[in-house]
């Protein structure tokens, strides 16, 4: 009898994540999707005019932001930190992954704050000097992101590589293929799907990001034409003008909310059927 | 003309050994850059002292306790329901629909960004019921983005236990819940504590979601129902407002410090606990 009340009571515990999970989602969605239904869909995602003040709310610069930065994140993050993985699977000796690894995980445990703070001092004086502009960019926000997201491309990956059986790698060399070679065509294909799982999770990591972006990507809402231009991504958006707004406006950034929850939600599902793709393989 | 594939081979592990380094440089550089420019102006007095003119002088008091206060609390909260959850996938069902529909639930949970929690936290706990910006609401949004780590590594932690030690108790006459509280939980209490206190640094660290649920008073919390500041957010304040560069650095170092310790004292214990059953570190665990 009491073995039957406790199993109740902790499935009542587990689930509360699941719970939370809806609760969550209708919140943001009772407070967002009001306002994008009477702004209009077309206008709401279509439009360029954010002007919360005279009743104008069209996020379409700050989805292409949150994009432009995410690309730029992948593109410089995606080889750095599969390569990374590659390193400490197959060529680091064993005191260089003994170092590699606190390190990455150190990486990942300093504060977003004080990134972007280590990005306004260091790196955006650089971008100054080197190629012109303010230096509040695309630019800035994808090096920052990429030292961010590197922890867990390189953890994911290396997971994926080192479920791919060791033989694959000795048949291989058998074979008379290089170390390179053998790693090149045999076991990154091997491990597709882990590695890409692993990308697509940190792109949705990327994309929620929020305190290292505000403070690097110079927030101005216009449509970016280089990658030295700012942007304000969405989550910036609601970052920033949360403090002051109030009805519409507030109702506006809910709605800013609705869409970086949509396209987030998406990606993790995304994510978890191509991790699971490779596993029935 | 094809390149040989012996030079492709060492050009490219030239490459990866100088990403490695890289990586191993920009930890070095963040956090020698932080503790030089910041060290210098953290003493006793600038840890104990109240701020004075929005932090532009004085210390950092008030904002130190925030950050336990909310963090206490955020235990209080995600612990328990983190590793009840735990004992009761692992323990109590087989793999079913069940079991991997409340894993997709805590993954969800897992991925949704701070800002939305914090979106979340802001309109639910602050306005729907009425807690105000306050270190409740602060600590309630903050459990939810930690409850799906906890979770994660104290089921991982409870599965490493040896299914000898279980088979023994239960054939000695203990209930199931006897097993799991006189027998597992003491064997998995290391991996679990690591979670926990890797959890403890991702509180310290967050920004995002309290800025919008525990708001941003300068003064010392001291009923649940205030408004605190924490560290990090005073940090922000601070650079993004330019009001003190100063003090900016010398509370990042404090930052710093705490999070090196938090993870220095989460690797040892999990050492030991690693040392104890042969497992793959559980710190690679939290990154998923």
């Amino acid at each position: 009898m009491k073995e039957r009340l406790i199993k109740g009571g902790l499935s009542i515990i587990a689930l509360t994540s699941l719970g939370s999970l809806f609760l969550i989602a209708f919140f943001i969605f009772k407070e967002g999707i009001p306002i994008i239904l009477r702004v209009g869909p077309d206008k709401f995602f279509f439009s360029t005019n954010w002007r919360p003040f005279e009743k104008e709310f069209g996020i379409l610069s700050m989805i292409v932001g949150s994009l432009s930065v995410t690309c730029g994140t992948l593109i410089l993050s995606v080889p750095l930190g599969v390569g990374c993985a590659i390193f400490l699977a197959f060529f680091a000796p064993t005191l260089m992954r003994q170092l590699l690894k606190p390190v990455l995980e150190l990486l990942f445990a300093i504060p977003s704050v004080v990134y972007g703070f280590m990005g306004v001092v260091i790196l955006i004086p650089l971008i100054q000097t080197y190629f012109g502009g303010p230096g509040y960019s695309i630019l800035a926000c994808s090096i920052v992101l990429t030292i961010m997201i590197l922890p867990v491309i390189v953890s994911l990956s290396l997971d994926a590589i080192q479920a791919v059986p060791r033989s694959y790698l000795e048949g291989a060399l058998a074979l008379g293929a290089t170390k390179w070679q053998a790693i090149w065509r045999v076991i990154l294909p091997a491990a597709r799907s882990g590695i890409n799982a692993g990308v697509i999770l940190a792109m949705a990591g990327t994309i929620g990001e929020t305190m290292a972006v505000i403070m690097v990507a110079g927030n101005s809402v216009k449509m970016p034409h280089s990658i030295l231009d700012a942007v304000r991504p969405l989550t910036a958006n609601i970052a920033l003008e949360m403090g002051y707004a109030t009805g519409e406006h507030q109702e506006a950034l809910f709605a800013t909310g609705v869409v970086l929850f949509i396209v987030i939600m998406i990606l993790n599902v995304i994510a978890r059927f191509v991790a699971k793709s490779g596993v029935s393989k | 003309m094809r390149a040989e594939p012996t030079k492709i081979q060492r050009l490219l592990i030239f490459f990866l050994w100088s990403v490695a380094f890289f990586t191993i440089g920009i930890l070095i550089f963040i956090i020698g850059y932080i503790l030089i420019k910041g060290l210098s102006y953290v003493d006793l007095k600038f840890l104990l002292t109240l701020p004075e003119k929005m932090g532009k002088e004085g210390g950092v008091w008030p904002f130190i306790f925030s950050t336990l206060y909310i963090t206490s609390v955020c235990l209080v909260i995600s612990v328990p329901l983190g590793v009840g959850t735990a004992i009761y996938l692992s323990e109590y069902t087989r793999e079913g629909w069940f079991n991997s529909v409340i894993r997709f639930g805590c993954d969800c949970l897992a991925g949704i960004p701070s800002i939305i929690l914090g979106l979340f936290g802001f309109i639910f706990f602050v306005i729907y019921l009425k807690m105000g910006w306050s270190v409740l609401a602060g600590g309630l949004t903050v459990s939810l983005m930690i409850l799906p780590f906890v979770i994660r590594s104290s089921e991982e932690a409870i599965r490493a236990v040896p299914c000898a030690l279980r088979e023994a108790s239960l054939s000695l006459g203990a209930s199931r819940w006897q097993t799991v509280m006189r027998i597992v939980l003491p064997n998995a209490l290391p991996g679990i504590l690591t979670g926990i206190i890797l959890g403890i640094g991702k509180c310290v660290g967050e920004t995002a979601s309290l800025i919008l649920t525990a708001g941003s008073s300068l003064r010392l919390p001291v009923s649940i129902f205030d408004s605190g500041r924490t560290l990090a957010i005073h940090f922000y304040i601070l650079a993004r407002e330019g009001i003190s560069m100063e003090k900016a650095y010398a509370t990042a170092a404090v930052l710093i410090i705490s999070i090196l310790v938090i993870n220095i004292a989460a690797y040892k214990l999990m050492h030991h606990f690693v040392k104890r059953y042969k497992r793959e570190s559980i710190f690679w665990i939290r990154l998923q």
